[in-house]
């Protein structure tokens, strides 16, 4: 048997927060800015979108040209470190249903892969059950968070648009890009078929904000981290300023597996395992703040058994693991004919589309009760591992360069020019919807599997409904409409009924909330509406986890929004010595 | 994050903060990268880069005869060298190591061309004449017009003009 005991951090902290995503390095920002001792625990290795580069490379300087990998899944340039599966850290299904789960371990998690989509949500979107009867209305409105909405878009910056929409509140915005040539055909369409295009949303610095950070100098690849930080993620907007301050400790490569609890219910710490040197350790706060992502900080909870927890911690409601909803998703694209063969130029521009589409349409008149928004892409970037596949596809069905129509695929000299020829005329859009949060939607341990580390591992249960599939449907009808409107041709993407109008996998869009939902009632939900616990009181939980329903909007500026709201509690709190 | 001054904020003096300094990713020993990278690179993927390029997955004819079919799909132009210049047979000899799904349908690919060539022209596809290559290509490279008796030689060249037209684009 080797040496095996629990070691104990000297220091005690006011705060321990257990990731370093949009959640906990908000709050690790917010609290370190107010003098408070915070401690961030973070599972995977550090990391700096400055030092760690990705950006501006060439797409040779990557073996596999940019392609995918078991450890990078979005590919050799992506910042994200991690994907579907991590090696000896499974998950597991229940009743045959499909779930995947995206995970990311390291220095400002998910935020190092994401669009930049920075969404309010709108007032329609806490209140959701008083509009159509589905899911639970949110305990806090709109009003609420709307301050913290403010502060968030001057702290970190978002472009976009004046347009006084209903459910689509403006930001305090930098200016948005223009439209590129693809994009401005998507506009002319979305005019005839009165879907609105407007500027996109993005959480990219048109303009400089702060001394610390450069503004954007439009290479299209925020997807790999940016090294004059000119996008948001949290390891570069948030913990690093964070650290600055001197408050905070970062411990990298600390796998949590419990909340720590006193015999009177209140949390004391985090207990982890040291992914370096596999040794157990514990560290002691005043405040626990969970924002490992909302599948990983119900597992925590879960996992966190006592006497007077026998549930789980802060699991008296029975509720956490339940109500996760994920976005939906469905995809579709094509060619446009009068795009090919135009004029080289750079059309690159921010990491992500210039233009996007709000829902636009009255559920009460759609046989589906929540919408969604459309995400568009195309035009000539950087090639990389992919580029040129199934060219007899497309080099058979148009008039080649000198107008003559050729034989599909073919080689040589003049399969060459068609790469060329044929560069920069493709497009495609995605469609991103809120799924209704139900209870029968869950992650829960799983009772016989555990981890490298022995931690019990989630198992999930999760079914679309028929009123997610009608809506992928919608999409799908929506997405071919605008192409042909615009003139192109669908090439990807058609689907029917039978594989339920291409609708993603639960999990396959990286929006999963639900699973700690917020609520007055503790019979009902698991954190009241400022974040805490309510069956601990020195017990937050900051990330998706809260969400009583997603919205039709990408989540990361409102997790943003509520941590923040939730720091200042603490803040407030920890004066009164109420925690 | 600036490494020093984690390194700094950490240092408070702690047993326990001591101890988990000494073990940052980092301080171990990296293990030997085969090329120097000038991307970022973890720990556990330089394992596997180094893995990957220590193994060896075609044969010195099966690499002939790729060489050969590059330069036919991607030949040099006014405008650029051809396939074997931009070391294309290099990328694909990497990228089914790299991506097994590709391993079968290109090993068999091969064999299924030379033995449809020993057949046809009694030598191997390599060993034929430049016009027998080309009749032969003729036949496997027109997915529309191909003969149905044929399509087994259409997917393999599909996927070698693929991935011939993805490394050569990237260099």
């Amino acid at each position: 048997m080797p040496d095996f005991q629990i070691k104990k951090t000297a220091k005690d902290y006011d705060v321990c927060i257990v990731g370093s995503g949009a959640g906990g390095g908000m709050a690790a920002y917010v609290l370190a800015n107010a003098g408070i001792k915070v401690v961030l625990l973070e599972a995977g290795p550090l990391y700096d979108p400055a030092k760690n580069v990705t950006q501006l490379k060439w797409p040779w300087e990557s073996p596999r040209r940019g392609a995918s990998t078991p450890l990078r899944h979005f590919g050799d340039f992506d910042a994200a470190y991690g994907g579907w599966e991590l090696d000896g850290e499974p998950y597991t299904h229940k009743d045959g249903t499909k779930f995947d789960w995206f995970r990311s371990r390291m220095l400002g998690g998910r935020t190092n892969h994401w669009g930049r989509i920075s969404l309010r949500f709108g007032p329609k979107d806490f209140k959701r059950r008083s509009i159509d009867g589905l899911g639970d209305d949110w305990p806090i409105s709109y009003e609420d968070v709307a301050p913290y909405y403010d502060k968030i878009d001057q702290l970190i910056g978002v472009f976009g648009s004046k347009e006084n929409l209903p459910n689509d509140p403006d930001s305090i915005f930098l200016p948005p890009p223009k439209p590129r040539l693809h994009e401005l055909f998507i506009k002319e369409a979305g005019g005839k078929l009165n879907i609105p295009v407007i500027p996109s949303r993005l959480s990219i610095l048109t303009k400089p904000i702060n001394k610390d950070r450069g503004a954007c100098f439009y290479c299209s690849q925020c997807n790999r981290g940016c090294t004059v930080y000119g996008d948001f993620s949290s390891s570069s907007v948030l913990v690093k300023p964070a650290l600055n301050t001197g408050n905070v400790d970062v411990i990298p490569n600390a796998m949590a597996r419990e909340v720590i609890t006193d015999t009177q219910g209140k949390a004391t710490g985090i207990s982890f395992v040291n992914k370096d040197d596999m040794q157990e350790y514990t560290v002691n706060a005043k405040v626990v703040m969970l924002a490992a992502s909302a599948c990983e900080s119900a597992r925590l909870l879960l996992n966190s058994k006592s006497s007077l927890f026998p549930n789980g911690l802060g699991n008296s409601s029975g509720v956490v693991g339940k109500y996760l909803h994920d976005s939906t998703g469905a995809s579709m694209g094509g060619i446009l004919p009068k795009l090919i063969g135009r004029k080289r130029y750079n059309e690159d521009g921010v990491g992500g589309m210039h233009v996007y589409t709000p829902w636009w349409l009255d559920n009460k008149k759609l046989d589906f009760a929540r919408g969604y928004h459309i995400e568009y892409y195309g035009g000539m970037g950087m090639p990389g591992y992919g580029f040129g596949f199934g060219m007899q596809g497309t080099n058979g069905k148009y008039p080649g360069r000198d107008g003559t129509q050729k034989e599909a695929g073919g080689y040589g000299a003049s399969l060459k020019d068609d790469y060329r020829y044929f560069y920069g005329a493709t497009f495609g859009m995605s469609g991103r919807g809120e799924a209704i949060a139900r209870e029968d939607n869950y992650c829960e341990i799983d009772p016989t599997t555990v981890d490298k580390f022995g931690i019990p591992v989630l198992r999930f249960h999760y079914k679309w409904s028929d009123q997610e599939v009608k809506q992928a449907k919608h999409m799908k009808e929506t997405f071919a409409e605008i192409i042909d409107t615009m003139g192109g041709v669908v090439t990807w993407g058609k689907s029917s009924a039978e594989n339920d109008y291409g609708l993603e996998a639960p999990g396959r869009i990286i929006h999963e909330v639900g699973t700690t939902r917020m609520g007055s009632d503790p019979k009902k939900s698991v954190v009241n509406k400022f974040n805490q616990a309510h069956d601990c009181k020195n017990l937050f939980v900051v990330d998706g986890g809260p969400f009583v329903s997603q919205a039709d909007k990408n989540p990361t500026w409102t997790i943003l929004a509520l941590s923040m709201r939730a720091s200042e509690f603490i803040i407030d709190e920890l004066k009164k010595q109420n925690i | 994050m600036d490494r020093r001054k984690y390194l700094k904020t950490l240092a408070v003096g702690s047993l326990g903060a001591s101890a988990l300094i000494a073990c940052e990713p980092g301080t171990k020993e990296t293990p030997k990268a085969p090329a120097s990278f000038t991307i970022d690179r973890t720990k556990e993927e330089l394992i596997r880069e180094a893995k990957l390029v220590s193994e060896t997955f075609f044969d010195e004819h099966e690499m002939k005869t790729i060489s050969i079919l590059t330069d036919i799909i991607i030949p040099k132009d006014g405008t650029s060298g051809s396939a074997t210049d931009a070391k294309v047979p290099d990328f694909i000899e990497f990228i089914v190591k790299d991506m097994p799904r590709h391993q079968t349908p290109m090993r068999g690919g091969l064999k299924w061309l030379d033995i449809h060539c020993l057949k046809r022209f009694n030598a191997d596809f390599a060993s034929c004449s430049s016009s027998q290559q080309i009749e032969m290509v003729d036949n496997i490279a027109y997915p529309e017009k191909a003969k149905p008796e044929l399509q087994q030689g259409v997917a393999f060249f599909n996927l070698m003009r693929d991935l011939t037209a993805c490394g050569f684009f990237h260099q």
